[in-house]
């Protein structure tokens, strides 16, 4: 099988890689770029834990192609706090509303999550709702992540 | 598996002809790499549509109509303004499938091309008299999107066809139309049943009228009896009953876990009626 050489940008530094065709960029991200911070929970794109941004738009990296990365930015969850290590608003309000319990959605929660409040600053519960339909989460109920996406979005208008 | 990232539609009907294996088309993705990973498919030749000039294009033709390029996802058709006030109901059937993720990739012509009767965006157009242009080794045809279903999973495309882009007629005057599915939760399912209606007043009158319905039937299918129900009416309890009569009366649906036959034409009158409504109201002005 021949592989393909690709090359991408992935939280604002250039990668390279070489990639089996039939390989997802769910798994170039975990196997070969060691960014093991995107999850594989359904491989089918029901469930929201491989979510990245590929050039700005909100997808299931387990639905796109590595090949298909070339020439692509990609932001996933390990570019979310900054180069400090100061943690993202989003992260932050999680972690005091406890919008976490196994923490396994977390991160596609979060990448969602900023996809969301990138378009609409102000959302309301129900924006928030139907926007993370595709985010599924077995422990949380939901109820505390929407409340850490809204405090999140008061804080950061508020900061902007 | 060989990945072709083709600049044409020429070079992607080229490399799909000279295969001699299983060949897939892939623009959004959102179903071709499901069958990927489930095995169903195992394609020796995936040609990548994307970088073909144009395929990302929504255009407003000189006639008032739209060209939708194979690979605009729902996420691109819903932030199109123009497009959802001429054709609310097309575009709100697209943004019905899956996620915000899937809304990141999947197209309409992905949709219609997956072949299922339960496809949300198809009503829509089949309703609108959506068609779309294939090219093929045989060359370029257009045809009605309500030709291109033929089964669960299948297509009329010939062998080797593949859909260049999508056309809406002008929506013209005083139209409206509206996509309404059901399904046992809010987001996040597949169609139990949906229905399109697309109608033109004149006056109060309505002028013309088209009656779509998915998942009652082996394919999405136009009901002609249930648009020709309407015509003349201003949507009176008698024109809705009977748009509701033949709209039941068109359907062939199976039991399946999602809803039982009974079930699925009961609920098929409920949505036509309701979707009538909304077109209405749109086609008179208002949003709804």
């Amino acid at each position: 099988m021949t592989k393909i050489h690709v090359t991408t940008t992935v939280n604002g530094e250039t990668a390279e890689f070489l990639t089996d065709p039939r390989e997802t960029l769910l798994d170039v991200l975990r196997n070969q770029l060691g960014l093991t911070g995107s999850k594989e929970g359904c491989g089918t794109g029901d469930c929201g834990a491989c979510s990245v941004l590929v050039d700005g738009v909100l997808v299931s990296s387990c639905l796109v192609l590595g090949v298909e990365a070339q020439g692509k930015t990609i932001e996933t969850i390990e570019g979310m706090a900054d180069p400090k290590g100061d943690l993202h608003p989003l992260q932050r309000k999680f972690i005091e509303h406890a919008a976490l319990q196994c923490g396994f959605c977390t991160p596609g929660v979060l990448v969602a999550a900023k996809a969301l409040l990138a378009q609409n600053p102000d959302p309301t519960e129900t924006e928030i709702r139907y926007w993370l339909a595709g985010n599924l989460c077995r422990c949380t109920g939901y109820d505390k992540i929407v409340r850490a996406v809204q405090d999140a979005a008061a804080e950061m208008r508020g900061a902007a | 598996m060989r990945y072709h990232a083709v600049e044409s539609f020429e070079d992607a009907v080229r490399i799909a002809a000279s295969s001699r294996g299983t060949t897939r088309f892939l623009a959004g993705g959102t179903d071709v790499l499901v069958q990927l990973r489930a095995g169903l498919v195992q394609p020796d030749d995936l040609i990548d549509l994307k970088k073909i000039n144009g395929v990302k294009d929504i255009t407003r033709r000189a006639d008032g109509g739209w060209d939708i390029g194979a690979a605009v996802s729902g996420a691109e058709l819903g932030a199109h303004a123009a497009l959802c006030r001429d054709w609310p109901g097309v575009v709100e059937g697209m943004r019905l499938v899956g996620s915000t993720q899937v809304q990141g990739r999947a197209t309409l012509t992905g949709n219609l091309c997956n072949g299922s009767p339960a496809a949300d965006s198809v009503p829509g157009l089949v309703a609108a008299g959506a068609t779309a242009t294939l090219i093929g080794p045989e060359g370029t045809r257009t045809i009605p999107v309500a030709e291109i279903p033929k089964g669960p999973g299948r297509t009329n495309l010939k062998p080797g066809e593949v859909i260049k882009a999508i056309h809406l007629p002008p929506c013209g005057a005083n139209a409206g139309d509206a996509y309404l599915r059901f399904i046992p939760r809010t987001e996040m399912d597949i169609a139990v049943v949906g229905c399109a209606v697309s109608l033109r007043l004149d006056g109060d009158r309505v002028s013309e009228a088209r009656v779509a319905l998915g998942a009652v039937a082996p394919t999405v299918m136009l009901v002609p009896e249930a648009g020709a129900a309407l015509v003349g009416s201003t949507l009176d309890d008698a024109a809705l009953d009977a748009l509701v009569t033949a709209a039941r009366a068109a359907c062939r649906p199976i039991s399946d876990k999602r809803g039982t036959v009974e079930f699925r034409i009961e609920v098929a009158g409920v949505l036509a009626r309701r979707a009538a409504l909304i077109a209405y109201a749109r086609a008179k002005g208002e949003t709804a």
